[in-house]
């Protein structure tokens, strides 16, 4: 991948690009054991795969999600994030 | 040649000996199996053997022999860690390198240059004087130099890094040293060899079998192998061994890459390392610069190797020698680094009755490949956790209790 496409400011070249790792839904801090916390604040899903990932657009600040296969570096699509669908 | 050393050598009475024993079919079951046939699982194998009398073991290597980040690290071996758990374990692994060649009888061209971390910010400085006060402790050799000490050692460089990040001081390691990487992986081979270990190469794990808790078998692409012990010894590979085990870990995977120039004339001895710069240098026996930046920067399970990596590493290398802009790039890879989130590896027993684990190596396993094959060893043979790998248990995360080693990381992450 050299190329990744900003659903604001189009293809763009990876470098401008930060990567914040696969979407997770958090558990609520109030309620949850300390072991379902220390699930979601270590524990990965470390295999590969097709991910949803948080993607920053760094030179104006865009965060949006990306779906990528993680084995072969392939994005297939990028959009804004809508809430937890 | 002579006519009698022709005649000797077509004589098949007298053939070519080989560095391993060829097996044709694996055993219906084996009493330990090694998943990796990476420096790691084949050190694990040879100390099963030589010092636990387990023999009836197999090492299964999907590829071929150190064909996995043993044979793409850029060898450095040191000591000079940041936790008391750290200094013990990696102090203990050099130790073993030291005698290794002989206790092989394999020539490891394992080189003592010394290790120099350098400091180009007064917080950078702060961490190494920390480090040196640990490593002193534990009797580990570890000083913070000056500038001039640098320059001395490597006069070539450029003290002020193109003006704009002075080098201000530096770590310096006395027992740094470099070390051939794939004579490590064949020594450890041969010897788990010649005490009657299997190694089975071009054989892949598909799965492996648990039940009630406890690991009954292994199925892999040459058959079924049932057994009561695995160990996991697969670095990059680890997550998706785990998922077969259904394993939670937070073990995640980037890419680690790595370059060496042509070979030019010896005119660096010590090893050099800028956490600044993401940038370190050594310069081989055979003349080649070989030098490696941080990880890459999303997850990724492949070995591509990239042009940004090749122009970022190569504009800090300059700003430190420059007079290295005449010197062409040979060769450029990638090793599939299992990274965790305190920079310590994951070690020892699992939830799962008799799946062991030797992990989370990230970019900083190779110099640890003696001592991890010792500690597993005994893990695996007393189903016990060896003392020197208590801290890197894969409970600390569920605990909080979390071992921190990234101020020790070779470049910045
Ligand atoms: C570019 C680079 C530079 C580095 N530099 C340094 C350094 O200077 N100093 C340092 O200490 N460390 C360094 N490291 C880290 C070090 O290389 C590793 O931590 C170490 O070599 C890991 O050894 P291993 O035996 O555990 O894994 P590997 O050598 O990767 O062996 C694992 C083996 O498992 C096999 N395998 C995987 N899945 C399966 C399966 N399903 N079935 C059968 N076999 C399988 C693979 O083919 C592989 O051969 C570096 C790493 C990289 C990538």
């Amino acid at each position: 991948m050299k190329i990744m496409t900003c659903p604001l400011n189009g293809p763009r070249p990876v470098s401008e690009f930060h990567y914040w790792g696969e979407v997770r839904p958090m558990p609520d801090p109030a309620t949850a054991s300390d072991d379902t916390w220390a699930d979601y604040v270590f524990n990965r899903n470390g295999a590969p795969g097709l991910k949803k990932e948080w993607w920053c657009h760094t030179p104006s600040n865009t965060w949006f999600i990306a779906e990528r296969d993680t084995e072969k570096d392939v994005v297939l699509k990028t959009y804004f994030y809508e809430g937890d669908q | 040649m002579p006519w009698r050393l022709l005649r000797f050598a077509l004589n098949k009475k007298h053939p070519e000996p080989r560095m391993f024993t060829f097996h044709e079919k694996l055993k219906p079951s084996y009493d330990v199996v090694i998943i990796g046939g990476g420096g790691h699982g084949l050190s694990a194998a040879y100390y099963l053997a030589r010092e636990h009398g387990i023999t009836n073991v197999c090492v299964l290597e999907k590829g071929y022999i150190g064909g996995g980040n043993t044979g793409r690290n850029t060898t450095i071996i040191r000591s000079n860690y940041l936790t008391p758990e750290g200094v013990q374990f990696y102090d203990e692994s050099v130790r073993l390198w030291q005698d290794l060649s002989e206790d092989f009888d394999l020539n490891l061209f394992y080189a003592n240059r010394g290790h120099f971390t350098l400091a180009h910010t007064d917080s950078a400085l702060r961490t190494m004087r920390w480090r040196a006060e640990v490593n002193k402790h534990y009797g580990v050799a570890s000083e913070v130099v000056g500038p001039e000490v640098v320059k001395e050692a490597a006069p070539m460089i450029d003290i002020t890094c193109a003006g704009h990040s002075p080098i201000l001081g530096a770590l310096y390691h006395a027992p740094g040293s470099v070390a051939r990487h794939d004579a490590v992986a064949w020594g450890y081979g041969r010897g788990a060899d010649q005490r009657g270990v299997e190694i089975h190469q071009q054989t892949e794990v598909l799965g492996i079998d648990v039940e009630g808790g406890k690991v009954k078998g292994v199925r892999t692409s040459k058959g079924y192998i049932s057994t009561g012990k695995v160990l996991c010894a697969v670095a990059g590979s680890t997550p998706r061994i785990l998922k077969m085990v259904d394993v939670k870990s937070p073990i995640y995977i980037h890419p680690l890459q790595a370059m060496v120039s042509e070979p030019v004339k010896p005119w660096l001895d010590p090893i050099l390392v800028s956490g600044s710069l993401h940038v370190y240098i050594s310069q081989s026996a055979r003349g080649e610069l070989v030098m490696g930046a941080s990880l890459d920067p999303y997850e990724l399970h492949g070995t591509r190797s990239t042009l940004d990596f090749v122009e970022g590493l190569t504009s800090h290398m300059l700003e430190m020698f420059p007079f290295l802009s005449n010197v062409k790039v040979m060769r450029q890879w990638a090793g599939m680094a299992d990274m965790t989130p305190d920079f310590a590896p994951v070690m020892g027993k699992t939830p799962v009755d008799g799946f062991y684990l030797d992990s989370g190596w990230g970019t900083w396993g190779f110099k640890a490949t003696p001592v991890c094959g010792k500690t597993m060893a005994h893990t695996i043979a007393t189903d016990t956790a060896h003392p020197l790998i208590t801290g890197f248990s894969l409970d600390r995360f569920r605990n909080y209790a979390l071992t921190g080693e990234k101020g020790a990381a070779s470049v910045g992450h």
